[in-house]
């Protein structure tokens, strides 16, 4: 079946077996390997992607569900340039070790701190326990995302001024 | 684990949904949000010749509150619950519930409508839906019916719904002012399946005593359940330490979970016990 | 060290985590071929049976299936997964085949392999193959093992793989006239590493050349190479296996496993590339398991409490087949169960029993979580029984830094004589207390505070590292002036690359911009590696460069010295960007030669570094619920020279919360027809991040090893080895009004609801 759907602000069209997860459909048919793929079955959150401002686990979504969506995934979180201020964040505070869970905290984080860049610890951790880390003991994964809310609610005062705001 | 292969359909109307699940002798399946089919897929625990896709279907979505109570479409998504201030009031069992379904990204997904299909007995949507007496709307090929909570669910993993028939919507009966409620769960880890929970409501009479109780509970049986004798204990009683205690008592009393790779069955027993109890302290607080 | 010394021992940022946190690392999965096949194995459901047949026709008639293979197809002798640590050859016969020839032996052993277009279609052609399987009474723990009614190598008499002895002193002398005496069982269950990304492998062939790549090595690419090489009949050389970004490695990833003859071997079979990723499923029961082991163990002690001697038993379940690593957990039970104490005699056997299950392998700290829990444990029980406070009980008794080196018990056979080489352990122990508020925490010992029991626990560590013989480095001067360095050692994850380029950087004297890179990860950029095992890789593979800066700079003043036509003694190196000879005559080292001067450099050691430290834990238990709140957990580590104590530190949180994942929850259950019951993460659970939330880790750099030019000690262990022995004291000390003696892990809420069942004790 053929697909249509924006990844990372581009449409892209895709020939797909209705039984293609999203998660492989990006990893395999787009090459975007950024987003892994940890268990298959929607336990350990490696898989990711943000659809229609959601996080969502890729490997619980077949592709032919995602047709019209808006679709983000790391890689389309940061430019060749810089870091986002998040993946700063991260890197500062040493929340990763062997990368393979972090494509997955950083979408999730960037999901959760988008809608609420005032959460509180507890909360974080409440949204981080889907995702599985097996090297850092998540604290500074979630010392990561806290220290990076401010950055957050910066932009959301900007698109405040420019007449934005969520809807 | 790739999925099997299966066709795959998204109707754009109910009646077309219908037709397609009557199309392949029961071996069609509906998805919603696909949190519990896709891993059932993924082990090959389920293998259906065509998936039908609910997401079109306009008759599914939405929470309407009236006095009638609280109907939950089938697409409603657990993060929908969790944005509706109005459940504060309308429902808080049933928000108090929701807050325990699984993590962030499936909360993203997972439906109201998957929930109840998929009838797992550790799962808190079918224990709500049995502990206030709900109604499950359904569509089929054969029409509409209504079916009852309590006979909706036949066991693991089991319900009353027929092959082609579609889950509309769930109705709960209203929620007066002034009922006292409590939710309680256990879990391993945090959005992990319920070891046990109970969910608990009654409407204290003027003299403070409870009537109209009603206890649930999940995680230790092959289906959600009603604790019948917990709740003839509580009717015409204070909900006071004592009352509580032998409440307890008898809703250890009551059921009969089995030994699992997660628990032993004294131990889920007492558990229900524990449940009640605090459910039922929440409720007299 | 060289005195300009600033980059080892400072927080530097990763340079691994610029591609990791854009999504640009590159994992096994991520590489493709165009035209590469997918694989896809079938595995036995069958813990233990005689094979009948296996029917693949149907298989190999599905549209999109290029080729089936099962043993037929791999020839006249199915290859063996080869013993690489302890290669005695009590073990040979109990080799696991790569793929079953004529027995099934656990669940999960692969019986053939499909090609096919995509996995998807390959694993629907597993559901075409027919197996046949007489099935035979599974062994499915130690007791069925010993008890021997059923075999799993019939001609070998006995389920018993072999015993191993850790002697010191004379235990019987000891115990003869002791006036204390306890014997005591303990238990800790089956669990594993599992790293977050599941294995993979992609083996090209090129038939015109005769050579081989394979991509998803990981840990130990040299050994892997030269076990397919004589597997495969072919010269080292025509191998190269490449290590992509590997998502953790925990022991577990890396060795060599049946797949890594298959994939290969199904490569050349089918001309094509072939590509298999394993499945989380898979990987529940096909990658290495640990920590099945038991002890009935006496202790000693004189009525001061200074303990006299040490002796018993020890069971571990090694699973159906010896295979790599699998002897080194439970030779570390052995040799390890005394830890850092001074316990003059011990005589302890352990005996290696085969079951029905998947075989086991090392996993961070292998053999020492296990002692640690049993040690620790028999501890408190004894100090309570002494009538003496159990810190005391452990001061009287940790090696103190006066005794150092201190030798530990000798293990035969593998005859393995050791030492602790450095340290003070009784300033860790005082540090841990002291940063936890031990004597101000007391008081809330057996407290029932909201209806919650507090307790404390506290226990003590080693953690060897450095495993020798030898790792090798090359460092290059680039001709543009930069440096690249290539190492023998293998990145899993621990931020290898970051350590070395500091390591490197300081040797040479330059900012660590100057390093280009450093490359590990083929057997083609040095002549010889060894890899990432037992704490090793700094300290060998840093050491290594160290020797490769040394020699290079010596390369580098000769040849400045033949530019300048002067002698190299006479030639001095600045900054490591200009060669200054006499009378101020100095050359740039970019463009000193038109090709990168090279040099390697190795490290050979044959001792091991001690780690060592101390652990801390303040818990609140919810009798009704089994509930155990961690509300602090303090380690200490002195790792000795610290490269990075970011990393240093990370790695300490990190592996005390897969510790705690061992103590508190994760188990590999079987039932008794061998069955794995736990195949999913939905079963089989690890810690979230809503589980440990207050942790924190001090590493110390007091006492440098004195083994190696760097002073470095092994790292990233220390957190995971004291874990469970320190929380079952501290929910012992909460529930001790029950007299709550937990002597099994995992700490389920059944258990330790269990243990609150007994309803107030009364002393």
């Amino acid at each position: 079946m053929s697909v249509q759907f924006r990844v990372n602000g581009k449409e892209v069209e895709v020939e797909v077996e209705p039984r293609l997860t999203l998660a492989d459909c990006l990893r395999h048919q787009l090459r975007l390997t950024g987003t892994h793929v940890g268990c298959e079955h929607g336990v350990c959150g490696a898989c990711t992607v943000i659809v229609d401002g959601a996080a969502v686990r890729s490997c619980l979504i077949l592709a032919v569900q995602a047709e019209g969506a808006e679709i983000v995934t790391v890689e389309g979180l940061s430019d060749d340039a810089e870091l986002t201020p998040l993946q700063k964040s991260f890197r500062k505070h040493h929340a990763l070790q062997c990368g393979f869970c972090t494509p997955g905290m950083i979408t999730t984080a960037h999901a959760l701190l988008s809608e609420e860049p005032d959460c509180d610890a507890a909360r974080v951790r409440e949204v981080l326990s889907g995702n599985l880390c097996r090297c850092t003991g998540y604290i500074p994964i979630v010392e990561a995302v806290l220290d990076a809310r401010a950055a957050y609610r910066d932009k959301e005062r900007a698109s405040d001024r420019a007449g934005g705001g969520r809807s | 684990m790739k999925l099997p292969p299966f066709d795959y359909a998204c109707p754009a109307t109910l009646p077309d949904a219908v037709q397609l699940l009557a199309s392949r002798d029961g071996d069609a399946k509906a998805i919603a949000g696909g949190q519990s089919l896709m891993p059932m897929l993924a082990f090959r625990l389920a293998q259906p010749s065509l998936l039908v896709d609910l997401r079109k279907l306009a008759e599914l979505r939405g929470i309407r509150i009236s006095e009638q109570g609280v109907a939950l479409g089938a697409m409603v998504r657990w993060r929908d619950i969790e944005d509706d201030a109005r459940l504060e009031r309308a429902h808080p069992l049933l928000k108090a519930a929701v807050a325990h379904v699984a993590h962030y990204q499936i909360r993203n997904r997972g439906t109201v409508g998957g929930s109840l299909a998929h009838a797992d007995p550790a799962a808190e949507l079918p224990g709500i839906a049995i502990t206030c007496d709900a109604e499950i709307a359904v569509v089929g090929k054969s029409g509409a019916r209504v079916i009852q909570a309590a006979d909706f669910f036949q066991g693991a993993l089991t319900t009353a719904l027929a092959p082609d028939e579609i889950i509309v919507e769930v109705r709960l009966p209203p929620w007066p002012v002034g009922r006292r409620w409590g939710f309680e769960e256990f879990a391993r880890r945090r959005g992990d399946f319920a070891m046990a929970a109970a969910a608990v409501f009654y409407d204290p009479d003027a003299g403070a005593k409870a009537r109209n109780a009603h206890v649930g509970v999940i995680g230790v049986g092959d289906r959600p359940l009603r604790l019948g004798a917990v709740e003839e204990l509580i009717n015409g009683r204070p909900v006071d330490d004592a009352t509580i205690a032998q409440a307890e008592a008898a809703a250890s009393a009551a059921v009969d979970p089995q030994d699992d790779i997660h628990a032993s069955a004294a131990y889920r027993r007492a558990l229900t016990g524990t449940m009640v109890e605090r459910a039922l302290r929440r409720a007299a607080a | 060290m060289r005195t300009v010394n600033s980059l080892v021992g400072s927080p530097v940022e990763r340079v691994e985590d610029l591609r990791f946190l854009r999504g640009r690392g590159q994992y096994v999965d991520d590489v493709a071929r165009p035209d590469m096949l997918h694989a896809a194995i079938l595995r036995s459901s069958v813990a233990h049976g005689h094979i009948r047949a296996i029917d693949v026709a149907a298989a190999r008639r599905l549209p999109g299936v290029h080729s089936v293979i099962t043993a037929r197809e791999i020839g006249e002798r199915v290859p063996r997964v080869p013993m690489r640590l302890q290669p005695l050859p009590d073990f040979e016969p109990f080799g696991q085949p790569v793929i079953a020839e004529t027995k099934v032996r656990y669940v999960g052993e692969a019986l053939a392999v499909v090609l096919a277009d995509t996995a998807g279609i390959a694993e629907d052609a597993l559901g075409l193959i027919e197996v046949d399987i007489e099935p035979l009474p599974a062994v499915p723990d130690r007791h069925a093992s010993a008890q021997g009614a059923s075999l799993l190598f019939e001609e070998q008499g006995s389920n018993l793989a072999i015993k191993f002895h850790a002697v010191r002193g004379d235990a019987a002398a000891a115990f003869k006239d002791a006036p204390y005496v306890r014997r005591e069982r303990f238990r800790t269950q089956r669990h594993m590493a599992l790293p977050m990304e599941p294995r993979g492998l992609l083996a090209e062939w090129d038939a015109a050349r005769g050579r081989l790549t394979i991509s998803g090595g990981a840990k130990v690419l040299f050994f892997n190479r030269r076990t397919l090489a004589k597997q495969m009949d072919l010269p080292e050389s025509a191998i190269e296996i490449v290590e992509n970004d590997v998502g953790g490695g925990f022991g577990a990833r890396g060795e060599f496993y049946p797949e890594d003859f298959l994939i290969p071997f199904a490569a050349r079979h089918a001309g094509r590339p072939v590509k298999w990723t394993e499945d989380r499923r898979e990987h529940l029961m096909c990658m290495n398991h640990a920590r099945e082991a038991e002890c009935d163990v006496e202790i000693a002690c004189a009525r001061d409490g200074t303990i006299l001697g040490l002796r018993g038993h020890a069971y571990v379940d090694v699973g159906a087949y010896m295979r790599t690593n699998g002897a080194v957990g439970a030779r570390n039970v052995a040799q390890f169960m005394s830890g850092p104490y001074r316990i003059p005699n011990i005589d302890i056997d352990v005996a290696l029993l085969l079951t029905n299950k998947t075989p086991v392998g090392t996993y961070r700290g292998p053999g020492r979580f296990e002692t640690d829990f049993f040690r620790e444990r028999f501890f408190d029980m004894v100090a309570q029984d002494l009538g003496l406070d159990r810190v005391e009980f452990r001061r009287r008794n940790l090696v103190s830094h006066a005794e150092m080196p201190y030798a530990i018990a000798t293990i035969t056979p593998y005859e393995s004589k050791d030492e602790l080489d450095s340290g003070d352990y009784h300033a860790t122990l005082a540090r841990c207390l002291d940063e936890i508020g031990w004597s101000a925490k007391s008081k809330l010992a057996g407290k029932l505070i909201d209806g919650r029991y507090h307790g404390l626990g506290v226990g003590c560590f080693i953690e060897g590292g450095a495993a020798g013989p030898k790792e090798s480095a090359r460092i290059a001067l680039e001709p543009d002036g930069s440096y690249s360095v290539y190492v023998g050692s293998s990145a899993i994850g621990q931020g290898l690359e970051t350590a070395f380029a500091q390591i490197a950087a300081d040797a040479l004297e330059v900012a660590i911009d100057r390093i280009r890179g450093v490359f590990h990860g083929t057997t083609s950029y040095v002549s010889d590696g060894y890899g990432a095992y037992h704490s090793r890789s700094v300290v060998m593979g840093g050491s290594a460069i160290l020797d490769a800066a040394e020699k290079l700079r010596a390369a580098l003043r000769a040849a400045a010295a033949d530019r300048l036509g002067c002698a190299a003694s006479e030639i001095e190196i600045v900054e490591g960007v200009k060669a200054v000879g006499p009378r101020g005559k100095s050359i740039a080292l970019a463009g000193l030669a038109r090709e990168a001067i090279a040099a390697e450099g190795a490290f050979l050691n044959k001792k091991h570094t001690y780690t060592y430290g101390a652990h801390a834990a303040h818990v609140a238990v919810d009798p009704k619920l089994g509930h155990v709140e961690l509300i602090d957990y303090v380690v200490i580590e002195d790792c000795g020279r610290i490269i990075n104590p970011r990393t240093v530190h990370g790695q300490a949180v990190g592996s005390v919360v897969q510790g705690l994942g061992g103590a508190m929850m994760e188990h590999l259950v079987y039932d008794q027809d061998g069955q794995l019951l736990t195949g999913s993460l939905a079963d089989y659970l690890i810690p979230t991040a809503s589980d440990f939330p207050n942790i924190r880790a001090i590493v110390l750099e007091n006492y440098p090893s004195p083994i190696n030019p760097l002073g470095a000690k092994g790292a990233g262990e220390g957190g995971i080895i004291a874990a469970g022995g320190v929380m079952a004291n501290a929910v012992a000390d909460a529930l001790r009004t029950f007299g709550a003696q937990p002597r099994e892990l995992p700490l389920t809420p059944t258990r330790v609801w269990e243990l609150a069942q007994a309803g107030p004790h009364k002393a």
